[in-house]
């Protein structure tokens, strides 16, 4: 059945889904990995999102139920060339479709992607809406992304903990990602994932080792009203940021937001450790981004920067053991070659205990 | 770190001539390097005696030897040219084991020469077996459990602990050279047998198979800071257990999750860093299709076949990189030079589809075994790029340029029901099309997956283009609709299959596509699936609506038909003339749209032409191109026989074809109107007929008298080539089903004179000859296999000018202009002509290396209209140069089990190489002794040499065998010595064995002799001029610059 998708800059590009779906909007954006739409499906920031995908063959291994980064799918909407019909996989038990469906989430098929993609990158991610009947939509009727409240639907409700392990680390959740709270897991520390709104007294009766503010949908600046107690947070205890964590700690502590024409969406972000020169690859996904000359000099200093763009990556704090990324060092999707900035968050974690014991 | 500045002369070593697993992937990655250098400013010293590449053009180095890839050699250029640097990782296994051999020989160490990119110490440990597997065990990464061994017990006990099957993988061979999986004993006795061989240290790695696995590739880079990037990942749809090389391959990977894809990018990490290589490397693993059981395959330390492939599927130029960084750069110091604003530290993202599909000798090698195995039998490949797989798929199919009705082989098509699975488990080529066969016929995927180990994923792709071609037969032309039209060309279906399954006219088909405005829209190669804008002018067709580029409709655009993949009789030097031909376009002032599927060659580097189409050659794809591109004029005469082919077509759809007709063609193809314009033209040809049936045939040779030259006609490289000595053997020839005669049969009288060989350029008034070749082997032999020397050796100044004299009748008679080539043979005081080639040729390449003279671009020059006056003040023939240079075939015969290694009217060689020098002698042993590894036993080991020689030719080869004997040679005869002795006799060094003209007499021993790696004489002109050359004086290399200085001047010898 034909269904559209129509750009708040008026274009109209057509596919075609397989059911009927009611008028769906989101903010469309694009993401360039090759493999993982599994794992971007259940990113909690792409919520609100209508992703599309620039690989034209997507659903070829299925959806399994091992690799999901949240318990549910989470964009406004799907678009693709070709959704393979089929999981050829032994681990998949959905397909692309029936995993979508399931959550209620459309899937436009036959789209021209590659020119949907041009245009986005021409005029940057904005708001969209996929349609059956295209001329009676209007676009600008919708409350853009930026402007909600996203992170309410996206946050727990109530604080879980997870694992077990000699440190105990405090997860603020903005939308976290499955596979942060596995990394930290699996290097043997105990994971609270507690709301984002959470008092700082709360956290402290926690007595966490270190806390991790996790990546999440949406505009920072939405959350400026809590930006006062992250600050407080962060100067007590280590701490690392993640995406949209990175971009809060900025934030509270001075720093400046914005947002980018189009979003880094994708596998295959370099980004040059400034200490070391090497470049590796990242994975990414955000539209805002810190920006380099708005950072107090005294708090931060910038230890990452993207090879493209040359956009702020990463910080750590000159007296704080703060240090945040803008790129995904838990990977899924994506290269994990950063992971070991979730050992040297740990390391600040030991010396602060160190510190503790011998101060 | 910026570059090193210290490195300012650096000498390159290149591939050498092409052998099966090692084509023009090693020409496109070295003149990528080559040119990489010399931005730098860094002059550049090449070592490579292999003629027919771009990579020996003056343009990308400063000095070209054209040498043996010697040690010797190596070390005598050291110590003339004083370069401050050696790249040996991009020349393939060739570079790679000269680099090894002059380690060894502390050459470099020696003369204070630094080894540039990857350190030997890394190369060998990715090369040698052993410390490979210790390293990985030292890594953690799981290798598959075997065992390295150097005697055929070891291997039997190994495989009695593990049981079978068992692979064997010769160490330091190309391709997988000499190994093969055994199922059984009796079949690793054999196998390792010829693998310890095969290895030129004698030493095996036996391994429990792990056939079935998912055969996933890495392509990898990494700079001296350690900063380390994936380009490109493959996966095969053949898993584990047939040779990459020979497997049908897609890029990306399809089926493996991010967590499966990244597991194995992390790894390669891994390992690339544990190497320290500096540049790239190729990492193939096995990954369990049922869990996440992986593991390493193996590691080519190097630039390879695979990222050539990984270069064009994604744009990023590997071996231009690796090229930067030996020289001190750090990838993120490097712009991508496809965006011209990122840089090369990231990893391309593809959105697009890739298929490789091999190409296989076996049309031509009918007798050759076609099993697939650890043994890569391809000598080319082709690559196609769309939105979707079965697009991908059948524009790679249709690039194959082999015998096929859309998506099904002929014979495939005839095969009996009960057959057909039978023939998908012989794992030879015809696989995939049988596959497609089963499915048409109603079989299951279950089967399939079963016995193959193919994933459904891809199975299911193959059944939707089945269930596709039932629907285009089930619908009626008033049904097709607009919507039904565009999904079938969205599935890849061109109009020629519409018509084939569905009977409308192509015209028909044609003409409600111009209705509807449906044609193709062209997207762009840039790496990063948009995400950034691009500059590259290389593009893709898909069926979506909007292209990237409008093209600009200029006056002056020229299309070049490029030469597909390379196959037997169709080489590298096609994509040598194409390459030229743009560049020459482009200095006249034109602009170069090049068309063409091969992924090895320099031709589809998107920095050669104006704008690059990664398409098939058929009529339909090149039209759509021209379409795009608002171009209407077409060079055909640079692409071999792919683009005579296509000449009626696009002539037919409205093109200006420059410098020829479809007529033309036909006049010199078709034996009467040849015959009659050769009586035109008043110039004696080769007495011959057409016979158009059986019947015919016999009649007419019978008439013209044997013995007789058959060959079927529109051919390249002999195809199907036989001479019959009497009536029976004819009977023979045409009842033989793997010859697949189509009627008309070309029957030409035999002449076994001297065979001399031109190519011409013309205005169709005037001529120019860059020189003539005469070949060592008589008429009989293909040109393509013999030996070949210019200036000719043996003719009188009397018949060259004839050769001129009738040059110039056939180029005045012709209404052609540009460039062509001419087979002549001088019998018994007469000089006729063979054959006429209204082309560019093999030779072309070589003299316009040795000469100087830039042939190609002339050729231009006179396409596009110019007359030969204003590019040359020469005429007739060019001034011969004071040195000779000896053309020499070079075989894959040991890659091709079942191959007879005789010379003969077929044509199997599958590259070629040069040597030079001031006489005759000189420049034999330098094409003989070509290279480290080959030199010849004979020239290595004065011991006995088994005569094996029929009566007729007895005479010709006596004085070569006195003058062996002379030399210390034990001359063995079968009267006195059985063969089967004298072969496993410690001093066994060459077998010669020379037929009756036309006979296979002695096809066994001749094979035997092959697989004991002895050298092999079957004609006894060839035998004449090794013994020449095994008496030739050591030289000291000599770069093509200074030849070329003293052009005329040197005196030469005989």
């Amino acid at each position: 059945m034909k269904s559209y998708i129509k750009l708040e800059t008026g274009e109209i590009f057509e596919g075609s889904w397989q059911q009927a779906f009611p008028d769906t909007y989101g903010e469309i954006v694009f993401f360039t990995g090759m493999t993982g739409y599994q794992e971007v499906m259940t990113d909690p920031s792409f919520h609100g999102q209508i992703v599309v995908f620039t690989y034209p063959l997507i659903g070829n291994y299925g959806v399994n139920p091992t690799d999901n980064e949240s318990t549910q799918p989470q964009p406004a909407g799907i678009i693709v060339s070709e959704a393979c019909g089929t999981s050829g996989h032994y681990e998949g038990d959905q397909t692309l479709a029936e995993a979508a469906l399931a959550a209620g989430i459309p899937v436009m098929e036959n789209v021209d992607t590659r020119a949907l993609v041009k245009n986005i990158r021409e005029k940057g991610d904005m708001g969209a809406v996929m349609s059956g009947n295209p001329e009676s939509v209007n676009v600008g009727e919708y409350e853009p992304l930026g402007e909600r409240d996203v992170i309410d639907t996206v946050t727990v409700d109530k604080q879980i903990t997870v694992g077990s392990g000699d440190r105990h680390v405090v997860l603020m959740d903005f939308g976290y990602k499955q596979s942060m709270v596995d990394q930290l897991n699996k290097k043997g520390c105990k994971v609270t994932i507690v709301p984002y709104d959470t008092p700082k007294e709360t956290i402290e009766g926690l007595a966490p080792d270190g806390l991790l503010f996790s990546n999440g949908p949406g505009n920072p600046k939405q959350l400026e009203h809590y930006l006062s107690t992250y600050k407080e947070l962060a100067e007590t205890y280590p701490t690392l940021g993640i995406c949209l964590g990175h971009q809060l700690l900025a934030l509270a502590f001075g720093g400046e937001t914005e947002k980018l024409r189009f979003g880094h969406r994708g596998a295959n972000q370099p980004v040059q450790d400034l200490e070391t020169n090497k470049v590796f690859m990242s994975s990414q996904n955000h539209s805002y981004v810190v920006t380099d000359e708005s950072l107090p000099k005294e708090s931060f200093r910038i230890k990452y920067k993207n090879v493209n763009d040359g956009s702020v990556e990463g910080m750590m704090h000159t007296k704080f053991p703060i240090m945040t990324a803008q790129f995904h060092p838990e990977a899924h999707p994506g290269p994990a070659d950063s992971e070991e900035i979730f050992d040297e968050f740990l390391e600040t974690i030991e010396n602060k205990g160190r510190e503790a014991t011998y101060a | 770190m910026p570059r090193d500045k210290k490195i300012n002369k650096v000498l390159v070593i290149g591939s050498g001539p092409i052998v099966i697993g090692q084509a023009a992937e090693f020409d496109y990655s070295g003149t990528q390097a080559c040119l990489a250098l010399r931005e730098e400013n860094i002059e550049v010293i090449l070592l490579n005696n292999n003629p027919a590449t771009v990579m020996t053009d003056n343009t990308c180095a400063d000095k070209v030897y054209f040498e043996p890839l010697t040690v010797e050699t190596v070390e005598r250029i050291i110590e003339q040219e004083h370069p401050d640097g050696v790249l040996a990782t991009l020349g393939g296994q060739t570079g790679l084991n000269l680099a090894l051999a002059f380690s060894e020989q502390q050459t470099l160490e020696k003369h204070g020469v630094e080894l540039l990119g990857t350190p030997i110490e890394s190369i060998r440990q990715g090369e040698d077996r052993e410390a490979f597997r210790a390293l990985m065990h030292e890594l953690d990464e799981p290798v598959p459990e075997s065992e390295i061994v150097e005697k055929k017990d070891e291997a039997l006990a190994f495989a009695e602990r593990t049981g079978y099957p068992i692979i064997v993988r010769p160490a330091y061979t190309l391709g997988g050279g000499g190994g093969g999986i055994a199922q059984n004993e009796k079949e690793l006795r054999h196998i390792i047998e010829g693998g310890l061989e095969a290895s030129p240290i004698h030493q095996c790695l036996v391994e429990k198979s792990i056939a079935g696995f998912k055969e996933i590739e890495y392509e990898v880079m990494r700079d001296a800071n350690d900063t380390c990037i994936t380009v490109c990942n493959m996966e095969n749809i053949d898993p584990v257990g047939v040779h990459t090389g020979d497997s049908i391959v897609v890029a990306p990977s399809q089926t493996l999750t991010d967590v499966e894809y990244q597991m194995l990018r992390s790894s390669s990490l891994k390992v690339i860093r544990a190497l320290g290589i500096v540049g790239g490397c190729n990492i193939q693993f096995a990954l369990d299709p049922v869990s996440k059981q992986y593991y390493l395959i193996e590691v080519n330390p190097r630039v390879s076949r695979s990222s050539a492939l990984a270069s064009k599927a994604t744009g990023y130029p590997i071996a231009r990189m690796a090229a930067k960084i030996s020289i001190g750069y750090h990838l993120h110091e490097l712009l991508n030079p496809v965006t011209g604003h990122t840089y090369a530290s990231f990893e391309p993202a593809l959105d697009y589809v890739v298929v490789k599909f091999p190409r296989w000798p076996f049309d031509k090698f009918s007798y050759a075994d076609r099993t697939l195995g650890t043994q890569m039998k391809a000598t080319g490949e082709v690559m196609a790029i769309e939105r979707n797989l079965e697009a991908a798929l059948q524009k790679a199919v249709r690039s194959l340029e082999i015998k096929h009705d859309g998506l099904a082989l002929p014979e495939c098509r005839e095969t009996a029901d009960e057959n057909i699975l039978n023939e998908i488990l012989q794992q030879n080529d015809k696989r995939f099309f049988y596959i497609m066969e089963w499915l048409r016929r109603g079989g299951d995927m279950e089967t399939i997956h079963e016995k193959t180990g193919i994933q459904y994923f891809f199975l299911r792709t193959f059944a939707t283009l089945i269930q596709k071609e039932k629907d285009i037969a089930g619908l009626s032309w008033e049904n097709w609709s607009e919507e039904q039209l565009l999904i079938w060309k969205k599935a890849g279906f061109t109009d020629e299959q519409l018509h084939a399954l569905s009977g409308v006219e192509t015209g028909e088909i044609l003409q409600l596509r111009e209705k509807l405005n449906m044609f193709p829209s062209y997207h762009m190669v840039d790496t990063c699936a948009a995400e950034f804008t691009a500059e590259t002018p290389y593009y893709y067709s898909s069926w979506y609506k909007e292209s990237d580029r409008q093209a600009e409709p200029v006056e002056n655009k020229v299309l070049v038909v490029g030469s597909g993949p390379i196959r037997i009789g169709q080489g590298i030097e096609f994509d040598y003339c194409s390459v030229h031909g743009a560049r020459a376009l482009k200095e006249a002032g034109y602009e170069a749209v090049i068309v063409n599927n091969n992924p090895e060659t320099v031709s589809t580097d998107f920095e050669m032409a104006d704008h690059l189409y990664f398409e098939p050659l058929t009529a339909e794809d090149v039209l759509h191109v021209a379409r795009e591109e608002h171009v209407t004029k077409v060079i055909v005469q640079l692409g071999g026989q792919t683009g005579i082919s296509l000449t009626e077509s696009l002539e037919q759809a409205g093109m200006e074809v420059l410098g020829t007709t479809s007529d033309i063609i036909d006049q010199l193809e078709d034996r009467d109107r040849f015959y009659q314009f050769m009586k035109q033209v008043n110039v004696p040809h080769i007495p011959g007929v057409s016979g158009h049936s059986r019947k015919e045939t016999l009649k007419q040779a019978e008439e013209i008298g044997y013995p007789v030259l058959l060959r079927p006609s529109y051919v390249i490289g002999g195809r199907g080539m036989a001479i019959a000595t009497k009536e029976e053997e004819l009977v023979e020839y045409i009842e033989d089903p793997a010859n697949d005669i189509e009627y008309p049969i070309l029957i030409d009288s035999y002449k076994p004179g001297t065979e001399l060989e031109v190519d011409v350029l013309t205005d169709g008034k005037d001529i120019w000859i860059p020189g003539i070749f005469e070949h060592v082997e008589e008429a009989g032999v293909h040109s393509g296999d013999s030996m070949a020397v210019t200036p000719p050796f043996s003719i009188s100044e009397e018949v060259k000018q004839l050769l001129v004299d009738y040059t110039q009748k056939i180029a005045e008679g012709m209404n052609f202009h540009g460039i062509f080539n001419i087979q002549f043979v001088y019998d018994a005081g007469e000089l006729y002509v063979i054959e006429i080639n209204p082309r560019a040729s093999r030779t072309v390449p070589v003299f316009a290396k040795i000469t100087g003279e830039k042939v190609i671009e002339g050729a231009v020059h006179l396409l596009l209209g110019h007359s030969l006056n204003t590019w040359t003040n020469e005429k007739g023939l060019h001034e011969e140069p004071g040195y000779y240079t000896v053309k020499a075939p070079v075989f894959s015969n040991d890659k091709l089990s079942g191959l007879d290694p005789v010379l003969e009217a077929e044509m199997k060689s599958t590259g070629e190489l040069i040597g030079i020098s001031k006489d005759l002698s000189g420049a034999f042993q330098k094409a003989f002794a070509w290279s480290e590894t080959q030199i010849p036993l004979l020239f290595k080991k004065t011991g006995s040499v088994y005569c094996e020689i029929a009566d007729g030719e007895y005479d010709k080869a006596k004085p070569s065998l006195d003058k062996l004997e002379g030399m210390g040679y034990t001359l063995v005869f079968p009267q006195h010595t059985p063969f089967d002795e004298w072969i496993y006799s410690e001093d066994a060094s060459a077998f010669i064995s020379i037929p009756e003209i036309g006979h296979k007499t002695g096809k066994e021993r001749r094979q035997k002799a092959l697989i004991e790696r002895k050298t092999i004489v079957t004609n006894a002109r060839t035998l004449s001029v090794m013994v020449q050359a095994i008496q030739g004086a050591p030289e000291l290399p000599a770069p093509i610059e200074s030849w070329l200085q003293n052009y005329a001047l040197s005196e030469k010898g005989v």
